[in-house]
């Protein structure tokens, strides 16, 4: 029982924690604290639209780190977010780019469906390498990510460049403005808020499903646990590890493609760098997955978290004139706090036990 | 085995009572050990053996009682104050620096007679001295990691003795011992005793207890249940007195006739972690209704043969297994199980069960894809939590739940967790490694039933174990490994403990002898 509540407590401490350090920052950039407070509970919940911009933003956030707890559950270091993301955006561009004409009820599912497929690809590839061939995952989906970056370059410099751009000789690396019936649909007027909030939504509860609901959960949790018991009990460890790295990679490719539909501008751009195109979502991911305790349920209001502290920082620094960077920072604290409570739980719970006020069994274990 | 021991005790425990969180570990424990006497403790696990001695050496406090050594009384705060009263401890899990040699290993946490500097050739010196009186042959030079496990303990004793430690208490040495080392152990420990020191000797091994000890105290549930001698015992008294009630040691078994051959195993070689051929063209059956034990000591191809029938390990081209008549040579664990394999692992909380795993769903670790336990694609946690409940019952199970998280349960009770998903699968062949290694003697005698019931339904059980006993009592062929083959398959009825034993040392049989 006091685990539980410890397990909650901790991490909200440490988001606080981070929090009053952020204060201090603003100090020391001579802001006011509370103002600051002010600001960026404004910019993230403000007004509809500020909400809905949250929202939004928090959308990739979810994706990737409900992808994240099933490659995580598995025992399997997704670190390919990023990569995966662009995937899953080129894939679907290039689908919305060869069908522009379907009507938007299929071709919104057709483009979303296509980035999942191009984030699976991206995701079974590391997953199959780390299976069959013992190849680390962590160094195969980071090293990916630099692939897909370049390739992504290579794509909207070449290939898949905007025509206009090659006859007027600017050369911008953009796609050509992509199919209105792609556009994903706003769900209220005058906000920002589109149908990729609710299918993120939808996507960390299927997430849920499938790992505390289905055979096929229970079989990468198994594999997770112990791959040894897992095998012994004629479960396939090599297939269930591709397979997790499959998911979690097509929820990636997923938040690619609702980055690319979702946007404003409605065509794929580059400005050479991969946070350019993701915002660092393939990462941040990871970082609200861990924040909620690697459950995807509990990644919805995490990644919220995160969205609000991207939204409100821009209120922050209009109000405030302190730099964007500090959200930015508080965010890399926020992570810092709340990996080093990991630690600072297991120590917790050992002293209350030493303490003798609480009679947990390792009290009485190994004393035969 | 003569007593050497006066009748002067060196060691007065009178009353200690320990009290932990919810547990009384020691409920008024008397104990006395004489000068030259091996003293044994005797209990299952969280009897409370442990709880006695990690007082008597300062690990922890009594809450009540006294402790007399010497006739003088003696209060131990720490460790480092029972060394300097010549009490030394072997504990179970070695207390050694791996990349120190034997001579600094036995130097740590003594006084150099050259300090500042190390005196390690003066240490060297002792401990071959010391070797060489007591019968521990260990070169001082030679780093730990390269001493295989018999002669690290020796080196644990070798510092007990260098502290000059004249009661000796060890903490279950044998678990980690061959049949080899352990009957070397008792030699040593045997002469240790005619020096004149004490030895408290802990154990659940019954029949080590009668062949070492001079007397044996029994304990159970932190309470003393007797002090006895191995001339006026038996094993079925020693085990009744550990459980509290009458324990079949040996279970009965009802006569079967021998039919099919439901596993077949033909010319499989097998080779080890090492690329070394660990199982050598070795063939045999399994018939439905019979128990083939396989005897042998650790590490001469039995978890190699395990793995490769469980279809966990590749096996040369040339051999085959057929379960139920056919071919799985080439097939994965999953499709053998669904041809009517069970297996236990020998690695009950690596191989068996998942520990963060509830009870529940270790119980459908294999099944929990079957019709029975999923609806439209999801698990029908009603049926899984019925079947649990049953099994739970069934197999008696001592667990708050099913939900409880297995790692919180004892060895015993996940041992019969692993048992009951295995045999509720209604096994065609059933595959037992070291199935009570471990378990207390209540669970194993279940487990034992178990598997016995299990014949007379018709399994075809194979059951690898080193312990000859368990064998030698349930099986009903005994196939004896030796360096990755099978030396001889004895029918049970003409295996005797000596002959079973020089098999498994690699005395292979005159074809006529039918016994040694």
């Amino acid at each position: 029982m006091i685990k539980g509540v410890l397990g909650a407590l901790v991490p909200l401490l440490a988001a606080l924690a981070a929090f009053a350090f952020g204060a201090m920052m603003l100090v020391t950039l001579g802001a006011s604290p509370l103002a600051g407070l002010d600001a960026m509970l404004d910019g993230a919940f403000g007004s509809g639209s500020r909400i809905a911009a949250t929202a939004v933003k928090a959308t990739p956030l979810i994706l990737v780190g409900a992808g994240i707890t099933i490659a995580f559950r598995t025992s399997v270091i997704n670190i390919g977010g990023e990569g995966q993301i662009i995937a899953g955006a080129l894939l679907s561009t290039v689908v919305a780019l060869s069908f522009p004409n379907l009507p938007a009820f299929i071709l919104v599912p057709l483009v979303l469906l296509s980035g999942a497929v191009g984030g699976g690809i991206l995701g079974a590839v590391p997953g199959a390498l780390k299976a069959y061939a013992s190849v680390n995952e962590i160094l195969s989906t980071i090293m990916l990510n630099l692939v897909m970056v370049q390739f992504m370059n290579f794509l909207l410099r070449g290939p898949l460049i905007d025509p206009f751009e090659l006859e007027a000789g600017t050369r911008i690396p953009q796609t050509q403005r992509l199919s209105d019936n792609a556009t994903l649909p706003t769900l209220l007027d005058g906000t920002r808020l589109h149908i990729g909030v609710p299918v993120a939504i939808c996507a960390a509860v299927g997430a849920y499903l499938i790992l505390w609901r289905t055979p096929t959960g229970f079989r990468l949790r198994a594999v997770g646990y112990s791959p040894e018991a897992a095998r012994a009990a004629g479960i396939s460890v090599k297939r269930n590890i591709t397979l997790a790295m499959t998911l979690s990679g097509s929820l990636g490719g997923i938040a690619g493609a609702i980055l690319v539909f979702g946007s404003e501008g409605q065509r794929m751009v580059t400005d050479g760098s991969a946070a350019g195109f993701t915002g660092s979502a393939g990462f941040n991911g990871i970082v609200a997955a861990l924040f909620g305790g690697l459950h995807p349920l509990w990644t919805i209001p995490s990644a919220m978290l995160f969205g609000a502290l991207l939204t409100g920082a821009t209120q922050l620094q209009r109000v405030l004139q302190v730099p964007a960077a500090l959200a930015v920072a508080l965010n890399g604290i926020i992570v810092i706090f709340v990996i080093s409570s990991t630690p600072v739980r297991g120590w917790l719970q050992r002293s209350l036990a030493d303490s003798g006020l609480f009679n947990r069994s390792s009290d009485t274990a190994g004393m035969d | 085995m003569d007593t050497m021991g006066s009748d002067e005790n060196i060691l007065e425990m009178r009353g200690i009572t320990k009290v932990f969180p919810g547990v009384v570990a020691n409920d008024n424990v008397d104990l006395d050990v004489r000068y030259g006497e091996v003293h044994s403790l005797l209990g299952e696990n969280g009897a409370g053996k442990s709880t006695l001695v990690k007082i008597l050496f300062g690990l922890c406090q009594p809450d009540e009682g006294s402790i007399h050594l010497r006739g003088e009384p003696i209060a131990v705060e720490s460790p480092a104050e029972a060394i300097a009263s010549r009490i030394g401890m072997i504990h179970q899990h070695f207390m050694l620096v791996p990349t120190l040699t034997v001579a600094e290993n036995v130097a740590l946490g003594t006084q150099s007679t050259r300090r500042p500097f190390t005196d390690l050739d003066v240490v060297s010196r002792r401990v071959s001295e010391i070797s060489e009186k007591h019968g521990l042959a260990v070169d001082p030079s030679v780093e730990v990691r390269r001493l295989a496990v018999g002669e690290r303990q020796r080196v644990e004793i070798i510092k007990a003795l260098y502290r000059d430690a004249e009661l000796l208490v060890l903490d279950e040495p044998t678990a980690v011992l061959t049949p080899g080392e352990v009957d070397d152990l008792f030699v040593i420990l045997r002469r240790m005793a005619n020096d004149g020191r004490g030895l408290i000797f802990i154990s659940h091994k019954l029949r080590e207890v009668l062949t070492l000890s001079d007397r044996i105290t029994v304990l159970r549930n932190g309470k003393v249940v007797g002090t006895t001698a191995p001339a006026e015992t038996s094993r079925e008294e020693l085990a009744q007195m550990m459980v509290g009630r009458a324990v079949r040691l040996t279970p009965d078994k009802p006569l079967m006739d021998a039919s099919a051959a439901q596993l077949k195993v033909e010319g499989l070689t097998i080779r080890g972690d090492r690329e070394t051929v660990a199982v050598d063209d070795i063939s045999f059956e399994v018939r439905s209704g019979e128990i083939l034990g396989v005897a042998g000591v650790s590490g001469n191809g039995q978890r190699e043969l395990a793995e490769a029938i469980a279809g966990l390990r590749a096996v040369e081209p040339g051999g085959s297994i057929r379960i139920a008549g056919v071919d799985v040579t080439g097939d994965d664990t999953r499709s053998r199980r669904d041809r009517g394999l069970g297996f236990i692992p020998e690695e009950r909380m690596r191989d068996g069960a998942i520990a963060e795993f509830t009870v529940s769903e270790n119980l459908v670790l294999v099944d929990h894809g079957a019709a029975e336990f999923t609806s439209r694609g999801m698990l029908d946690f009603g049926s899984i939590r019925e079947h649990s409940q049953k099994l739970v019952d069934d197999f008696a199970v001592k667990t708050p739940g099913i939900d409880t998280p297995t790692s919180s349960l004892s060895g015993g009770n996940i041992q019969k967790v692993i048992l009951a998903r295995e045999l509720s699968a209604s096994p065609t062949v059933l595959l037992a490694c070291q199935p009570t290694r471990g378990v207390d003697i209540g669970a194993a005698e279940y487990i034992h039933t178990r598997l016995i019931q299990q014949r007379s339904l018709g399994t075809a059980t194979i059951l690898i174990s080193e312990d000859l006993d368990e064998v030698m009592g349930l099986a009903d062929r005994i196939a004896v490994m030796y360096e990755g083959e099978i030396v001889a398959i004895v029918p049970s009825e003409e295996a005797t403990r000596d002959r079973i034993g020089l098999l498994m040392a690699g005395v292979v049989e005159a074809p006529d002898q039918s016994s040694v």
